[in-house]
């Protein structure tokens, strides 16, 4: 392999982690209280407003049922108005972060509906509201499956970083597809692809480190 | 059981001080929508008090209802109908806010501990003080008060999925001690927990009662739970309140069928098998009677069997019987047959205060 490609991959790689990475940060300040409402609006629940619970499913069903490369080419006036452009690495993170909000407001939703009801009504019995039920109950206790979540997310992200190259983001999917197919360089792709895997399974295992870390439901040795 | 008979004889004497109730209910009703828009009646016309630093005890079987009569004193439900009046305060009418700061004199344990698992023995205690607003200090003393309370110092940071079920359970109760409550709800507080686990929890219980003045009301479906530390019961079934009154009373003397039901599971109630299967409700040629006497505070420990034999020639024969203790009063079953032609006589003798006599049928 060149030094030319060499160089070619690490800066592709460096621009990958860029977008995943701030999109993956902006989704979870985004997914978080969105997760959270949607696991607590439910009727009779923390904050019920069943209708208001309904409405906002829909939107992230909508949102998660769009495909990731229409999404990307749909929100293009959008971007435009949020990134001042609609092409390169900075524009590429509006659709990242608004494909994957939805997605970790759901994967929240879950690891929060997980956390036993009986703990929620001990809280309440002790006088605690709400919000302190969420920020000293629900939360901690549903970290684990949160950082789980969150690392499935951002596993996510890096598949759909590889389309943004449709609008000049650039990132290891884009250097894939330019040089590895166009320009019929199959080395090209796949070192591509294996760097690919080495970061997939180096955020899996940080994240299923963490979320063990976590974890004091099981009984560590 | 080792007091003196004297006092066995009197009624208690707390009894004589009838305290102020601080937890009473009146003609409180709930019902619940029905999965089949049928209402479902949980509670009908409940009427309740607990007085100030007793123990009062709720025994109902499953779905009798007691899990929402103890959430509506913490205002976890609300009455459809009635009053729910803690310490003066009506909790049914308060607003959210001023209801969950009355929640802090209201403490509450429950059957799965409910701690979070997050959190150490010490900071799942600490909980209720942050929530309350506390300062770190403060709850830093507090939590060692209440850890050394429960006996579980040496536990402190220890997660509940390192603790046993007992310890748990210490842990919930220091958490629901943890804002100096008036009042502790306990929820089954001891149904996970194996007998002897179950007991020593109770003597803790009993022990808060009598050194904070603690009023506890207590929900279970154990008849080992009532009869060890309440003083006061009420037997729930289908929504209402079917019996109520001091334990022993109510123990020795059941009125309601399901309050002989829970008797039934205990010792020395229930007929052995080989009495049950032969009962017949009419005497035959050859057939004894089988009588259930129950004995009483000082009768329990009477020689009665001895002197019907002694006194009136009357050989009973001990079908089954055991000699207990409710309430902290002796209290004894025996179940005997005695010869048809002698049952008069017997009923006779065996007719005075302190016994309770009942005829069950005859067996061949």
């Amino acid at each position: 392999m060149s030094p030319e490609m060499i160089r070619l991959i690490a800066h592709s790689t460096g621009e990958t982690l860029y977008m995943v990475a701030v999109s993956a940060l902006i989704a979870t300040l985004f997914g978080l209280p969105l997760g959270v409402f949607l696991a607590t609006s439910g009727k009779g629940e923390l904050f019920a407003a069943p209708w208001v619970n309904r409405v906002v499913g829909v939107i992230v069903n909508a949102t998660r049922s769009t495909p990731f490369i229409i999404l990307v080419v749909a929100i293009i006036p959008f971007t435009r108005l949020i990134a001042g452009t609609s092409i390169g690495t900075n524009a590429a993170i509006v659709p990242l972060t608004i494909a994957a909000t939805p997605f970790i407001a759901r994967l929240i939703e879950g690891a929060i509906r997980e956390v036993d009801q009986g703990l929620i009504e001990a809280a309440r019995a002790f006088g605690a509201s709400p919000f302190q039920i969420v920020r000293k109950v629900l939360i901690p206790e549903a970290l684990p499956g949160i950082v789980l979540g969150l690392t499935l997310a951002v596993v996510s992200l890096l598949g759909f970083s590889a389309m943004v190259g449709a609008v000049g983001g650039g990132g290891l999917g884009d250097l894939g597809i330019r040089y590895g197919y166009q320009r019929f360089m199959p080395e090209m792709m796949l070192a591509v692809v294996v760097v690919l895997i080495v970061l997939v399974q180096a955020v899996q295992s940080i994240g299923d480190r963490l979320a063990r870390r976590l974890n004091k439901r099981i009984r560590h040795a | 059981m080792n007091a003196p008979l004297g006092y066995l004889g009197s009624e208690p004497a707390q009894r004589l001080i009838p305290a102020a109730p601080i937890v009473r209910l009146e003609k409180v009703s709930k019902t619940f929508p029905g999965r089949d828009g049928q209402p479902v009646t949980a509670l009908r016309e409940i009427n309740l008090s607990v007085p100030q630093g007793s123990i009062l005890g709720v025994i109902g079987r499953s779905g009798a209802g007691k899990s929402t009569l103890i959430r509506l004193v913490n205002g976890l439900e609300k009455p459809s109908s009635g009053k729910v009046i803690v310490d003066g305060a009506d909790i049914a009418a308060l607003p959210e806010a001023a209801l969950r700061h009355a929640r802090r004199s209201i403490g509450m344990i429950f059957q799965h501990f409910n701690l979070l698992s997050s959190r150490t023995a010490a900071d799942n205690i600490a909980l209720p003080l942050e929530v309350a607003g506390y300062d770190k200090a403060e709850i830093r003393t507090r939590v060692e008060e209440l850890l050394a309370l429960v006996g579980l110092s040496d536990k402190r940071n220890r997660y509940p999925s390192e603790l046993s079920g007992g310890q748990k359970q210490r842990v919930g109760i220091a958490r629901a001690l943890a804002t100096k409550p008036k009042v502790l709800l306990s929820d089954e507080a001891t149904s996970a927990l194996d007998p002897e686990t179950t007991r020593s929890i109770l003597d803790l219980l009993t022990k808060i009662n009598a050194e904070l003045g603690l009023t506890i009301l207590l929900i279970t479906h154990e008849m080992a739970v009532i009869r060890n530390i309440a003083r006061e019961v009420a037997v729930i079934e289908g929504g209402h309140i079917v019996e109520q009154g001091d334990v022993f009373e109510i123990f020795t003397r059941p009125q309601h069928e399901v309050t002989r039901s829970f008797l039934a599971d205990e010792s020395g109630r229930a007929l052995p098998p080989y009495v049950a299967n032969h009962l017949r409700a009419e005497a035959s040629p050859g057939s004894q009677a089988v009588i259930r006497i129950g004995f009483r505070g000082p009768h329990a420990t009477d020689p009665v069997l001895a002197r019907l034999a002694r006194e009136h020639g009357i050989e009973a024969n001990i079908l089954s019987g055991a000699v207990d203790e409710i309430a902290g009063r002796p209290f004894g079953t025996l179940v005997v047959g005695v010869p048809e032609r002698s049952l008069a006589a017997a009923l006779d003798f065996l007719n005075k205060p302190g016994l309770d006599t009942e005829v069950l049928g005859h067996v061949a």
